[in-house]
């Protein structure tokens, strides 16, 4: 168990962490996300004793980590993949470290097979990659088989098989009773290993819940309906009647509509009554990518602009098209439009964005209108982005954002 | 046992990196064959020197002439073991395994202070004796008075140089910045304080031409230093703890 408590650190003017309470609890793989310069490194060293709070403090098992009886074995900590001496051989490092800890050599060779480096165990740490760095990283902390685990940001660089390999130990730890506390900027990946979440912004706490609460107290749930494109006026019908059952409405780009405020049965049942046939009756769950890029919006230290390479800028070539903006870049709200309960729009999310929880659409689906005469989606949710003027009507929608690379090579 | 733990750790740390075992061998290699070197030209000067000039001939001392480039790479030495740590952010995973960082601290700087010991010792003796071989009749001998003083006494000179370049490492953290600091240090400053008279007499209370001290078996001619051979060297030991003291306060107190 860790516990922070009235957890504060400053740098001088600048406040890296203030006044964090939170519990990681044993049994559990805890995220610990936030914005790039939000204070989770700076937190994750306060725990190991490495940095000092200005005020407040942190305990393991209740002792401040320089007074928890041999730490080492207590607990395992990556902290930075690179942090390796790289004339030193990925047995010698392991080997050092475990003497420093006092652990016998033998387990040396058990955590490299457990990370899988052995092949590589005698050769320099300057040729590993980022992934094996992460898996050395690893293995460095699994030495002293600790009951408390710390990992910062441990699937950066690993490939698809690493990640999942990754996710796999962490909840195998958590299952042996340990306590994982786990900070990364992957979103879908801590939406599959965490169970529960430690959100911090600027320095602060934001929220500490569990994973789907955290995702149904950030987000809403919706549901998408489409009635036939073949009869508009089912649709109006619709609307007016959900509206007056106290559902909200919004029609979507390709004639969909997007309901907030009623449980799906209760959409049948209405369209049923108003005897509307419906074509589309489907439930939607925010991911978790959209609810923290919603709850962390105000809290983010490093934002990007759009690059207008104005100095850059050759006159385009007659009959060139202009390029289109990039879901994203340079659009602060892109990803976080205000919530539904003011009012405003849910989920203006580029329509089109692939996302493992559907929440995007193909935009020629079997349902979708006539895909000549629809405006590109991606040009669409950007009303800060500079339109592209009079676009002639843009080839077929892109399906992938790979495309999006066509009009740039056009220039 | 923390202490043991760290010894063990830290003498695996300096045999599986090879920029320390080169840098140790650098430092015997070039103290002994330069030592030969100086050794064997002040051979054939000896003739055409001036009276007083034979009459000062130190040959114990001209034999460790190769120690003011030596003593560059023992810096380096000194300075790598420490600021490894921090360059390559080890120093973090260190102190997590080890939350008592003057137990972390001075067990490491023991290790390489041990081992810079016998490196330097050998260095020492081997120095002396092939020197004097390379002096032909104008040798000296490890049975004449105070000659095996300054023979032992160069060994702790460069263990020294050493330690002092650890204490320096481990309060500024950087190699860069510590070799920028260290070389200059004890290959320009000291030597140009050294040799203006104005500064003079500060210069001799420098590290190294302190301890240089002990080394010298015949006393130059007007030379009236306020210290002994012995005493010298305490001056060095004391630049040395003084700046093992810094390194350890700002340990403590820094984050790492």
């Amino acid at each position: 168990m860790i516990e922070a408590v009235g957890l504060t650190k400053r740098y001088g003017d600048k406040t890296a962490v203030y006044n964090l309470s939170f519990q990681v609890r044993p049994g559990a793989v805890t995220g610990f996300l936030g914005p790039n310069g939000s204070g989770k490194s700076t937190t994750m060293r306060m725990i190991l004793g490495l940095d000092n709070p200005t005020a407040g403090q942190v305990t393991i098992g209740g002792y401040p980590y320089p007074k928890l009886p041999n730490a080492p074995r207590q607990v395992g900590a990556l902290l930075d993949a690179k942090a390796v001496h790289g004339g030193r051989s990925a047995r010698s490092h392991l080997l050092c470290l475990a003497q420093l800890s006092g652990i016998p050599a033998r387990r040396v060779d058990e955590v490299l097979g457990v990370v899988g480096l052995q092949e590589v165990a005698r050769k320099r740490s300057k040729g590993f990659s980022l992934g094996m760095g992460q898996r050395l990283g690893i293995a460095a902390a699994l030495l002293g088989d600790p009951q408390v685990l710390l990992f910062d940001e441990p699937v950066n660089g690993l490939d698809p098989e690493g990640i999942l390999w990754v996710r796999n130990l962490m909840k195998a730890l958590a299952a042996e009773g340990r306590t994982v506390f786990v900070s990364s900027h992957l979103m879908s990946e801590m939406a599959l290993t965490a169970d529960h979440l430690i959100v911090i912004g600027r320095g602060q706490l934001l929220a500490d819940m569990s994973v789907t609460d955290f995702i149904s107290a950030n987000s809403a749930d919706f549901a998408r309906v489409r009635t036939p494109d073949t009869e508009p006026q089912l649709r109006e019908k619709l609307t007016s009647a959900l509206t007056e059952a106290g559902g909200h409405v919004l029609p979507e780009q390709d004639g969909a509509l997007r309901i907030t405020g009623l449980p799906l049965p209760r959409i049948s049942d209405i369209a049923h009554d108003a005897d509307v046939r419906l074509w589309e009756l489907s439930p939607h769950q925010a991911s978790l990518e959209e609810a923290y890029m919603r709850m962390t919006q105000g809290a983010v230290d490093y934002r990007s602009t759009i690059d207008q390479k104005s100095g850059l800028m050759q006159p385009l070539p007659p009959g060139a098209q202009p390029p289109m903006p990039v879901p994203g870049q340079g659009q602060p709200d892109w990803y976080a439009p205000p919530s539904p309960q003011e009012g405003g729009q849910p989920f203006a999310m580029p329509q089109g964005q692939p996302g493992p929880y559907g929440a995007g659409q193909p935009p020629a689906g079997p349902y979708g209108a006539p895909g000549a005469g629809q405006p590109n989606p991606y040009a669409q949710p950007a009303p800060a982005a500079p339109q592209a003027p009079a676009a002639p009507p843009a080839p077929p929608a892109p399906a992938a954002p790979a495309d999006l690379t066509k009009p740039e090579d056009a220039r | 046992m923390a202490a043991t733990q760290v010894v063990r750790s830290e003498w695996t740390k300096i045999r599986s990196v090879a920029s320390t075992v080169w840098t140790l061998s650098l430092a015997v290699v070039v103290t002994i064959a330069l030592g030969m070197l100086i050794t064997a030209l002040s051979r054939h000067e000896f003739d055409r020197m001036s009276r007083q000039d034979r009459l000062t001939f130190d040959p114990t001392y001209i034999s460790f002439a190769g120690m003011s480039l030596g003593q560059l790479a023992m810096i380096v030495f000194g300075v790598l073991v420490v600021s490894n740590e921090y360059s390559t952010g080890m120093i973090r995973t260190s102190l997590a395994a080890v939350p008592q960082r003057g137990t972390f601290l001075f067990s490491k700087i023991a290790v390489a202070t041990g081992l810079a010991l016998v490196v330097a010792l050998a260095t020492s003796f081997v120095a002396f004796f092939l020197g004097q071989a390379m002096l032909g009749a104008h040798r000296a001998s490890i049975g004449d008075p105070h000659v095996l003083r300054a023979v032992i006494g160069g060994g702790i000179y460069m263990t020294l140089i050493a330690v002092f370049s650890m204490g320096v490492a481990a309060m500024l953290r950087s190699p860069m910045l510590s070799l920028g600091i260290l070389m200059p240090f004890f290959f320009l400053i000291s030597n140009i304080l050294g040799n203006v008279d104005a500064t003079k007499k500060i210069g001799r209370f420098l590290p190294d031409q302190a301890g240089s001290k002990i080394m010298q078996v015949v006393p130059r001619v007007g030379e009236d230093t306020a210290y002994g051979p012995w005493g010298g060297l305490g001056i060095m030991m004391l630049w040395a703890v003084a700046a093992l003291a810094g390194g350890y306060v700002l340990l403590k107190k820094r984050d790492a």
